[in-house]
């Protein structure tokens, strides 16, 4: 497990992990000891570790959807640099809006996958509190989906395969970010994104907020981590509505039913991509690896299409959303 | 989103309602004004010219021309999620169906306007603050199919506090069919006039709303994506005065016009006039 830097409204570890991690620490004392005084714990040991495997289980097998939505915050969990890094090559980041400037919280370029030269996006979350502030928590201004925008112009005239992540709280809710059409942007970017004659394929990786996920969030295919999140609003701000606290989160998102396995059986994501025992922070190159493949299957069905295929493929996937009685 | 506002609003209301309403009070300059010299005014304050909210017949009765109306609309909304606050969703769409009069927040149909073929859908903020869940969603796109097919101008008034959070993930997914709807009008070269009015946040302002060959804003009204009170909270700092409204859009160069609401129906007339494919030979 990576270190994990302290994050402003993240308790760390978990609540729920508290009780593995102090088990965790404690066999790791034992085997020190054992190492250091030649002492033979190995009984003892093999006890603690059965019981650790068993905790785990109970925990992470019946995690609530609001334990879930902790995780999908938790640090040390792959962003969307670290998955780039980790499934592509050659990543040429580009910057930029061309209009007005550069948003950090949105990141992009050109990269290889799997011998395919794709164009891919995502929003970025600072892997520390320093790069945290630096990327505004992942939360996009106008000029973050302006540049995603312009990506998508480069993905459709190469005839690239158009890739985005999705990690964000939602889009800065800012007096610049509202001067500059943050409302025009984000609904600009989904119509950009619904028109690509190219593959697109969205995964949503930690936390999908909303509007400002949605933006870049247009895919011929939906793909969602298993712990990963994506709803309207966040269980906090549904909170504060509708129970009038904040504090009544836990039974928000509940309520919202935005968990994966939820939103697979409404329809709004396609496929779940599993994440190793207890959360992608807890063995990120496996979580990555899992992407990876989910990504390359997908992307391999999605290149057996037409540009107007495509298109008409996407337009029919979100045409069918929705419930209603005539 | 702002929907906190609306329904303490809502709830004021609720209250009020044994009295007979035949004053109201202007938020604006709290002149009393009779309700019934309101109501011939377009719900513009005559005092100062302020603009009241106006229900959803009201504006089909201002917009289409006489007669011309015919209701398309009519679907009902269900529970997705089977979601429960501090009272059932069920039970919320009910209260709010008996309160509008209306299955869910939007009337729409075929209509002319100023003679011009047209698709015209008007929101409903007196049901759940005009939210936008599955019906809304449907029948905007429903709409825009059907002024496709039949080569009608589109005209949308909105009015919301966003997304309804009642079916969360499926109202998101709206904001996307939405768009992708519009397309199919423009392939066809047909006019499409969005009206913004107060107040229109969240995820309407951020999918059909912005995204008009026109973008028309009535005076005053309250456009944006965050609701102040949420961009308060996260900035914690207070708003300059007169941010987000229309003439805040216009100054930021995100709205094409903010049109007095008197003329508001010559406006349009006289964009699809010039826009619609039909009209281009023999317009006045």
């Amino acid at each position: 497990m990576r270190r994990r830097q302290p994050q402003q409204g993240v308790p760390m570890p978990l609540e729920f992990e508290k009780p593995i991690e102090e088990l965790e620490a404690k066999i790791a004392e034992l085997e020190g000891f054992a190492a250091s005084s030649g002492v033979d714990l190995s009984g003892e040991l093999q006890v603690l570790r059965e019981r650790l495997a068993q905790l785990k289980t109970e925990t992470f097998e019946k995690l609530s959807r609001w334990e879930r939505v902790q995780l999908a915050r938790t640090p040390g969990r792959p962003t969307t640099l670290d998955v780039i890094a980790g499934i592509m090559t050659e990543f040429v980041e580009l910057y930029g809006d061309r209009t007005y400037g550069e948003d950090p919280a949105v990141v992009g370029g050109l990269a290889r996958f799997e011998g395919t030269s794709v164009v891919v996006v995502g929003h970025q979350k600072g892997r520390d509190t320093k790069e945290n502030i630096r990327r505004n928590f992942a939360m996009p201004h106008p000029e973050g989906y302006r540049k995603a925008m312009r990506l998508m112009d480069l993905a459709d005239r190469f005839g690239r395969p158009f890739i985005s992540f999705i990690d964000t709280p939602g889009a800065y809710p800012g007096i610049s970010a509202e001067e500059r059409g943050q409302a025009w942007a984000i609904a600009q970017s989904i119509q950009r994104m619904a028109r690509l004659r190219v593959p697109a394929i969205a995964i949503i990786l930690g936390e999908g907020g909303s509007g400002g996920a949605l933006a870049i969030g247009v895919g011929n295919r939906v793909l969602i981590l298993e712990n990963a999140w994506y709803s309207v609003i966040s269980p906090e701000s549904c909170a504060a509505i509708l129970w009038r606290d904040a504090r009544e989160a836990a039974k928000a998102a509940e309520a919202l039913k935005l968990s994966a396995p939820d939103l697979l059986s409404l329809g709004v994501v396609d496929q779940i991509i599993p994440e190793p025992s207890g959360g992608a922070h807890r063995d990120p190159a496996t979580a990555i690896a899992n992407i990876k493949q989910a990504l390359a299957v997908n992307l391999e069905d999605l290149l057996k299409l037409g540009p107007e295929e495509l298109f008409e493929d996407r337009y029919r996937r979100f045409r069918g959303l929705g419930q209603y009685q005539s | 989103m702002a929907l906190e506002r609306l329904f303490r609003r809502r709830r004021a209301q609720g209250e009020a309602r044994d009295i007979p309403e035949l004053w109201v009070k202007c938020p604006k300059c709290d002149a009393q004004i009779y309700k019934k010299n309101l109501e011939s005014n377009l719900h513009i304050c005559p005092k100062c010219a302020h603009h009241l909210r106006m229900p959803a017949n009201k504006r089909i009765e201002m917009l289409a021309d006489a007669g011309s109306f015919e209701q398309t609309t009519g679907l009902k909304p269900t529970d997705p999620l089977g979601f429960v606050d501090t009272e059932p969703y069920l039970k919320r769409l009910e209260r709010y169906q008996k309160e509008a009069g209306r299955p869910d927040a939007i009337v729409g149909g075929r209509c002319t306007i100023g003679g011009v073929e047209s698709m015209l859908l008007v929101m409903d903020y007196a049901f759940a603050g005009g939210s936008m869940g599955s019906v809304v969603g449907e029948e905007i796109t429903r709409g825009v199919e059907l002024a496709a097919q039949e080569n009608r101008a589109l005209v949308i008034v909105s009015v919301s506090g966003g997304a309804r959070m009642q079916e969360a993930a499926l109202s998101l997914m709206q904001m996307a069919k939405t768009t992708l709807a519009l397309d199919r009008l423009w392939a066809k070269r047909l006019p499409y006039v969005s009206i913004l009015t107060d107040p229109t946040t969240g995820g309407v302002t951020a999918s059909f709303a912005a995204i008009a060959d026109v973008i028309l804003a009535e005076p005053g009204a309250l456009i944006g994506f965050a609701g102040p009170r949420v961009i308060k909270q996260t900035i914690r700092q207070d708003l300059p005065e007169g941010f987000q409204r229309s003439e805040f859009l216009l100054k930021h160069g995100m709205v094409d016009q903010v049109v007095d609401r008197r003329k508001l129906k010559a406006t349009v007339t006289t964009i699809l006039r010039l826009l619609h494919p039909r009209t281009v030979n023999h317009a006045e």
